[in-house]
């Protein structure tokens, strides 16, 4: 097998808006992937799409190597979901919810299903309140019976859409345990996010949407190449140091008062303090500012935060 | 969050079991039993479904209010002055307490049997979308022509159980304010106890296919949005219209095809012999719109979006 997920020019258009726009997707498998955008970037939209809720205008995609359009019942039962935040009857307790789900799906043997709920609620710590209806779940809790849901069978690929939404620290932390063993045993997972500390700490891949595009996708490692690593020089002459920056090759040379900063490029460190000191420039500081991935995220999906569309 | 729940917090890190097991793809072919009951492994989908309907307080209340009504029949004909007696179905509760349920039937057929309907079919893919468990049956996958089926046919059980409660309870309560020795059919005839009670059946049988055409209705109209409370209200206008319709003498050519033109055509298999053509031809509408109706829900459903 060589990819959980891939689509070719994926697009949804709703209306005369095009929330998502000829999207790629490549996830290999036995990856973590780490989906990333901001809120509106088509996100979800893509996921419903991946799952078969909402049908693409254009593009296929296949899930486990398979063409989804041909065999989505044969592939999605070996898919686990959270799409969108939990939703269950909010009448019937956190255990019946699961046998309900469980009771549809035609591949689940009905002679393993006790075992099976019993097994999903205690992974996620929810052993205690299976009993108790859905409507007095907390929000913590509603997320866990969510990802319990798609952890009933064992999956070979878990679609999980802001799986730490409304959890506290120690509910996110626990949740990133779990994707992170679940990785480990060989199931991908394909992880949507609009907070980046989490994708950074778990993902091996990620890809980042904007405005319905897909902007980046790759391996996390990569991902710093695409960083712009900056130095600063602190001195007294900063139109000396600028010049000498400039002989380097460096680009997008600025000074100020008391220092002059440029993108490093090829150059390395080392070489170009000593070109400035041997210049007669006089070093006061030196710094290589290498932005963090929220950095290179704000600067790939540009408005950062900020709803678009 | 003090000090004091931090530290508790920490102290406690296996509180939540986060025990990762290696997947098993084997069990998901390995060792499944082959089921070979008569819906096959639809059989426990259906079952969570009628579960899902008849445990809800709102439908339970609703089959009380529907088991109530051929009690206050029952309990108004006795205490009331039945002097005169006339071949018609009120009328003949005071010979026979089977057309206690008769009765009953009549009275719950215009508008409390629809309405139930409507609420349960109504509610039948809307309710699913507005709480949102509607994206998560999809995705187990259950293919959307087979969750329409298990739906009509938990509405279908619907239909029929409500229809058995009306005239159980009319049974019961003919049974011991009334005789319940032979009866006296509408054309005049008399026929025993026994043999009523099959007509009962039929009568029974002839409700519950004219409310299963309501049933498809709301199914059909439960596709088209989120709101279910929308789905149920539209399904019981488009029933009362149907019913008022029906009842302008001008509109007599469009009579024959209305939904609930025959609904009320089972007083003929109370004769004897059994009138069955208008009955044959009441099915037969009931039939084709109900074709017509998971027809129309099945092109509705099976290429929507479901952004719920």
């Amino acid at each position: 097998m060589t990819a959980a997920i891939s689509s070719a020019g994926l697009t949804k258009r709703f209306g005369k808006q095009v929330v998502v726009d000829a999207v790629n997707l490549n996830v290999p498998a036995g990856s973590v992937y780490g989906f990333l955008g901001p809120n509106g970037s088509g996100k979800t939209t893509t996921i419903r799409i991946l799952l078969g809720l909402v049908f693409p205008t254009a593009g296929t995609h296949a899930l486990l190597d398979k063409d989804f359009a041909a065999s989505a019942a044969e592939v999605l039962p070996r898919v686990g979901s959270l799409v969108e935040g939990p939703a269950f009857h909010p009448y019937l307790s956190g255990r019946a919810n699961l046998a309900r789900l469980d009771a549809a799906d035609r591949s689940a043997p009905v002679r393993t299903a006790r075992a099976r709920i019993g097994e999903a609620l205690e992974r996620v710590g929810l052993s205690a309140a299976a009993g108790k209806r859905y409507r007095n779940y907390s929000l913590g809790m509603r997320q866990r019976l969510g990802i319990a849901a798609a952890l009933l069978q064992p999956r070979e690929l878990l679609v999980l859409d802001e799986p730490t939404n409304g959890l506290d620290p120690q509910g996110t932390r626990e949740v990133r345990h779990l994707i992170t063993a679940l990785g480990r045993d060989g199931v991908t997972v394909f992880v949507s996010s609009h907070l980046l500390s989490e994708v950074e700490q778990v993902c091996s891949h990620v890809g980042v949407m904007s405005v319905g595009k897909m902007v980046w996708q790759g391996a996390l490692a990569d991902l710093a190449t695409q960083q712009r690593v900056r130095v600063q020089v602190r001195t007294g002459a900063p139109a000396d140091a600028a010049r000498v920056l400039g002989e380097l090759g460096l680009a997008e040379i600025a000074t100020d008062d008391d220092a002059a900063t440029a993108v490093l490029g090829a150059a390395d460190p080392e070489h170009v303090v000593a070109a400035l000191v041997a210049a007669g420039v006089g070093v006061r500081g030196f710094v290589v500012e290498r932005p963090n991935l929220e950095d290179v995220f704000v600067e790939l999906t540009g408005a950062g935060f900020d709803v678009s569309g | 969050m003090s000090r004091a729940d931090v530290d508790a917090a920490a102290a406690q890190p296996g509180q939540v079991q986060v025990v990762a097991t290696p997947p098993a793809p084997s069990s998901l072919t390995g060792g499944r039993p082959v089921r070979k009951s008569l819906l096959g492994d639809h059989g426990r989908f259906l079952r969570s479904e009628l579960l899902m309907v008849f445990r809800r307080r709102r439908n339970l209340a609703i089959l009380v209010v529907l088991g109530v009504v051929p009690i206050l029949i029952g309990v108004a004909v006795k205490l009331g002055d039945h002097r005169e007696r006339g071949d018609t179905i009120f009328g003949g509760i005071t010979d026979n307490g089977l057309f206690a349920a008769l009765a009953a039937l009549l009275v719950v057929m215009p508008l409390f049997l629809p309405l139930g309907v409507a609420v349960v079919a109504g509610d039948a893919i809307s309710g699913e979308a507005s709480t949102g468990t509607l994206r998560y049956l999809l995705a187990v996958p259950v293919a959307r022509t087979r969750l329409l089926a298990v739906k009509f046919g938990g509405i279908l059980v619907w239909c029929a159980a409500s229809v058995v409660v009306v005239a159980a309870c009319g049974v019961i309560v003919g049974a011991i304010l009334f005789p319940s020795g032979e009866l006296t059919l509408l054309s005049g005839r008399t026929v025993s106890y026994a043999a009523g009670g099959y007509r009962l059946l039929l009568v029974c049988g002839y409700v519950a296919v004219s409310m299963a055409m309501v049933g498809a209705l709301g199914l059909f109209v439960s596709t088209m949005t989120e709101v279910p409370v929308a789905a149920m209200a539209a399904t019981l206008t488009l029933t009362i219209v149907s019913e008022v319709l029906d009842a302008v003498p001008q509109l007599s050519a469009l009579h024959p095809w209305l939904p609930s033109h025959y609904w009320l055509q089972w007083v003929d298999l109370l004769r004897d012999p059994m009138a069955t053509g208008a009955v044959g031809h009441g099915l037969l509408v009931s039939g084709a719109y109900i074709l017509i109706f998971l027809s129309l829900a099945w092109a509705r459903f099976s290429g929507k979006d479901v952004t719920s």
